[in-house]
């Protein structure tokens, strides 16, 4: 075990530079475009919440240490070297005011993925030390218990038996061979019960096999958010050992954002192999049913709807189209905001925002963003398709005196199936 | 020998007084001088007595000379030549030996302070055996000559700027008139030759009005070389459409477009050969079909090659582009080797982070 | 020395400094960047990489919606003056001649009175680009030395060349003399200033495009 410092922490970010990380440094031509794309900026129009200022830490090391102007600057005394108290001051913008959005990515002219290199940075952060303290108690939760937010498998099996009781479905747990295998947040357990139930009945009215793992059930990972690898990795492994044991042919992940920018992205890349499984999120899975015919739905939403999308769905995920088509089938009044889509605003509390006690002011203040988009098109309901957005946007519209309900979209489409096929036109 | 200008056009070439006052008009408007002046030129030139000239050659090719002196017919530059008394000229004198070196002694006493010195040629400061006259090197001769002058003028661009001999490797060390003079007014007339009427119409000048003409930094006059070859040539308005000879041969070249791309030097020198043009103003290397070669201009023969064009650089750099990509390649592949190693050493020694080494010990 | 000898002197020596310069600053910036290498992805791909990459090395010339309505003024003045410098550098004569010379080849130039026109236009541009820079927030609260340092090797090539043009302030062989030795030092602080960008947002963006792609992403 070793300890943090800032020497360990200049030693990550080192171990951080890539050839993109050198190509985007070496573009950036201070144009500033990135802070109008930034919700911490717009809202604030505070400067220092400007995206590329956020990453000085990371471009002192890459010019420092990787360019030779930079050695022969530093040489000059022209630069001066990343220090302690720098890393410290930069927690504020590189946690606090960064939800890893990556709306900044698609939107710098130079084509600078900033976003990525937020995530590097806090490689760094998190090796030095300043890791802000509400996700260091997350990643503690999740590494220790199971879950950043403590549940443990017992929660989830009342849940389960609630479940059962309730709606007769089988929820199965530990099923070697199971087609789907599935995973939640803990978000989900505690506050979103729903979604399991609804999990239960879409498998079951599509015919498919399923199973939840009693030792992996938990897909967010804190250490994407933090920045670390290693704990990120220790947490991936769970479901990837689970997935392979329980020998299944998809790993779903949940309604969450991050869970899948974890396990669909970064997972086959921390544990350093290909994975032997699928892995989707529940949105494509949904999406995939729907075309095969096996998801058959009935009666239409009559509110007006909108959806709000996961910034880990739509800008890192390339899960766009998925949402709409399920959502048009149950929904009669679907509108889209502004920026819908790719370049729809954060919520304001995603990539470990909403665990940092400093940065809840903050988050609410740019919610403001979320609540004109909002405005400008009168819905009467949002849906999402990530429970940490579904949570924010509850907490936001809260603050903002709004009465606004919000729901997942994967409930949305249960409550909207067809009993029995069959007897399809019975019900009417 | 006092007889005035006026007089001995009159007596001996039976030129008309409205010829001679063409002639002051002429001198009037190449120098840019108001036409309500023409009559003070003329009674001037009439009536100044001979003017004392003492004319040096070094290293030269007489060329300047000759653009004074051949012509098909005499002209009235070449007459204003008879205005002066040109005391000494090794190559037009018939004087020649001790009879010459004297002839030159004798004007210089007699005109002491008020002679004039025209110089052609540059003065070789490597070795002074390199150019002598009589025995005598040519700086010896100049600095006891220009002692005495009223003014020098140095004639041709040799003597002005330090012309072909000057040009590198300059193996004589030569150099212009105004590099060993300095305490002299000194007027120089560039040009590799320069136009006759630029010479005469300084002399005219000095005898007229007893000053300088107004000179440019260069110790040129204004009125001359005041504006470039570019901006008063006939063909000005094809380098502005874009119009231009690639070749000598081409259509273009036939059409008598812009020669920029061919090496021309008019945009960057300074003479009147645009206007006033050569041989009785009929025409000027650029009429005739080839770019100007700036021979007005210090370090004319250095400043790039004639034909190649103002905008490329003075000489290749194939060789020097191909070096500096091996060597940009050798650091680069050293320095990004280096930087892999660093890197790939940075994540060998990271070390890894656990929950519980996320805080600061203490 | 004097000016056909400082003409000279950065049509020849000058100019194969700065050449050289150049030349070995953009080998190594290039190799500084490529060799650091990337890491192999193991995720299964939901699109593809190199056609992401091409798409975006494209496609964000063209800004996006919402930042287009967001900073109008900005891209409008970075546009102008990037188009401007683009059509004198490749299509004034003089210059075409130059190209010429290293590629062995030429093309059609504008008329001298167009390139005139353009050269104020973007000179405006810049000008306009300085001002936000200074009285902005963002910029101001971004902008370090270099920025300033930048803008000013980029806009002294053009007012040298609108001042040879013109005859203002200098004779034509000193102020041409300037305008060459003033692209010299564009030259010089090209590969170690972020003039590099001119270069390397395309690497940034083939980057950028390829990790979308494989997500599936149109970035």
């Amino acid at each position: 075990m070793s300890n943090a410092s800032f020497s360990r922490g200049y030693q990550a970010l080192k171990a951080q530079i890539d050839a993109p990380i050198a190509a985007y440094f070496s573009s950036c031509v201070h144009c500033g475009l990135c802070a109008e794309a930034c919700l911490f900026f717009t809202e604030t129009r505070d400067p220092k919440y400007t995206p590329i200022h956020k990453l000085e830490p990371l471009r002192k090391v890459w010019e420092q240490e990787y360019t030779l102007v930079g050695k022969l600057k530093a040489w000059f005394g022209l630069s001066t070297p990343l220090h302690d108290q720098e890393l410290a001051d930069w927690q504020e913008f590189i946690y606090n005011s960064c939800t890893l959005c990556g709306r900044c990515s698609l939107v710098c002219p130079v084509g600078n993925d900033l976003s990525y290199m937020i995530r590097k940075e806090r490689e760094g952060m998190v090796a030095a030390g300043h890791a802000p303290d509400g996700q260091i108690s997350a990643a503690k939760r999740a590494i220790t218990v199971g879950s950043p937010m403590g549940v443990k498998f017992p929660a989830l099996q009342a849940q389960i038996k609630h479940i059962e009781k309730d709606t007769g479905f089988i929820v199965p747990v530990n099923q070697v061979g199971a087609e789907y295998m599935v995973t939640l947040s803990s978000m989900e357990i505690m506050n979103y019960p729903e979604y399991l139930e609804a999990l239960a009945r879409i498998f079951k009215h599509a015919g498919k096999t399923w199973t939840l793992c009693s030792e992996a059930f938990e897909a967010t990972n804190t250490g994407i958010q933090i920045g670390s690898s290693d704990i990120a990795r220790e947490l991936v492994s769970r479901l990837v050992n689970a997935a392979e044991r329980l020998q299944v042919k998809t790993l779903v992940s949940p309604e969450c954002g991050h869970a899948y920018t974890a396990i669909r992205w970064e997972g086959a890349n921390l544990m350093g192999k290909a994975f032997t499984f699928k892995v989707q999120h529940i949105l494509e899975v949904l999406e995939e049913l729907r075309q095969q015919g096996k998801l058959k739905t009935e009666g239409l939403e009559t509110a007006r709807m909108t959806f709000h999308d996961p910034c880990q769905l739509v800008r890192r995920g390339g899960v766009i189209d998925e949402p709409r088509n399920l959502l048009k089938t149950v929904a009669q009044n679907f509108v889209e905001m502004e920026d819908a889509g790719k370049m729809n605003w954060c919520c304001g509390a995603g990539g470990g925002v909403g665990a940092i006690e400093q940065a809840h002011e903050l988050k609410t203040r740019v919610f403001q963003r979320k609540i004109s988009q909002l405005d400008a098109i009168k819905v009467e309901t949002v849906v999402t398709a990530c429970a940490n957005c579904r949570i924010t946007l509850e907490e936001g519209f809260e603050a903002y005196n709004r009465e606004m309900p919000v729901l997942g979209l994967t409930e949305l489409i249960a409550q909207h199936l067809v009993e029995e096929p069959a007897t399809e036109n019975a019900h009417e | 020998m006092s007889t005035s200008l006026g007089a001995i056009l009159r007596e001996q070439y039976g030129v008309s007084r409205r010829d001679f006052l063409k002639f002051c008009s002429v001198l009037a408007s190449s120098m840019a001088i108001s036409p309500t002046f023409i009559p003070r030129i003329a009674e001037a030139l009439e009536k100044t007595p001979r003017q004392s000239v003492i004319w040096l050659s070094f290293q030269e090719c007489t060329g300047c000379t000759e653009s004074l002196t051949r012509s098909n017919a005499p002209t009235l530059e070449s007459l204003i030549l008879e205005q002066i008394s040109l005391d000494y000229h090794h190559t037009l004198q018939a004087a020649a030996g001790d009879a010459a070196e004297r002839a030159r002694d004798l004007a210089m006493k007699a005109n002491q302070g008020k002679y004039l010195l025209i110089v052609d040629g540059s003065v070789p400061m490597g070795n002074s055996g390199y150019s002598t006259i009589a025995g005598i090197s040519n700086v010896d001769a100049l600095r006891e000559v220009a002692s005495g002058a009223s003014a020098i003028i140095a004639v041709g661009t040799c003597a002005a700027f330090g012309g072909l001999p000057h040009a590198n490797p300059n193996p004589t060390g030569a150099v212009s008139v105004s590099e060993i003079i300095t305490d002299k007014p000194i007027i120089n007339i560039s040009g590799c030759p320069p136009i006759p009427v630029v010479i005469t119409g300084v002399i005219a000048h000095l005898i007229t009005f007893g000053v300088l003409p107004e000179l440019d930094k260069l110790g040129r006059p204004l009125s001359f070389y005041g504006q470039n070859i570019h901006d008063r040539c006939y063909r000005r308005p094809f380098y502005e459409k874009g119009l231009f000879a690639e070749d000598f041969d081409d259509a273009g070249a036939k059409k008598g477009w812009c020669l920029y791309k061919l090496g021309c030097k008019g945009p960057v020198t300074y003479n009147a050969c645009a206007t006033l043009k050569w041989n009785d103003g009929v025409s000027f290397p650029i009429e005739a079909g080839h770019g100007c070669i700036g021979c007005s201009e210090p370090n004319f023969w250095d400043a790039g090659g004639f034909y190649r064009p103002l905008a490329v650089p003075t000489e290749g750099v194939a060789q020097l582009t191909q070096m500096a990509f091996a060597a940009g390649g050798a650091l680069g592949i050293a320095a990004g080797v280096l930087n892999a190693k660093k890197r790939d050493h940075a994540i060998a020694e990271r070390e890894t982070v656990s929950i519980d080494d996320l805080k600061r010990k203490g | 020395m004097n000016e056909v000898a400082f003409l000279a002197w950065v049509r020849g020596i000058g100019f194969q400094i700065a050449l050289g310069i150049f030349i070995v600053g953009m080998v190594v910036r290039w190799l500084e960047i490529f060799l650091l290498g990337k890491k192999h992805d193991y995720s299964a791909p939901k699109g593809s990489a190199v056609q992401g990459a091409i798409h975006t090395i494209f496609s964000r010339s063209i800004p996006e919606k919402s930042t287009w309505q967001r900073s109008r003024v900005q891209i409008v003045t970075g546009y102008v003056f990037h188009v401007g410098l683009l059509l004198i550098i490749l299509f004034l004569t003089p210059h075409i001649t130059l190209f010429r010379e290293f590629l062995g080849f030429g093309w059609a130039g504008l008329p001298n009175s167009v390139v005139d026109l353009i050269a104020v236009i973007t000179m405006f541009a810049l000008l306009v680009a300085l001002v936000r820079r200074l009285q902005d927030p963002v910029l101001r609260f971004i902008s370090t030395f270099q920025d300033y340092l930048v803008w000013t090797v980029t806009f002294l090539p053009l007012l040298t060349g609108y001042m040879a043009y013109h005859h203002l302030g200098f004779s034509y062989p000193t102020i041409l003399g300037l305008h060459i030795l003033s692209v010299e030092i564009l030259l010089v602080l090209f590969p170690f200033t972020k003039l590099m960008h001119a270069i390397t947002l395309f690497i940034a963006r083939g980057f950028n495009g390829a990790t979308a792609g494989h997500k599936g992403v149109q970035a």
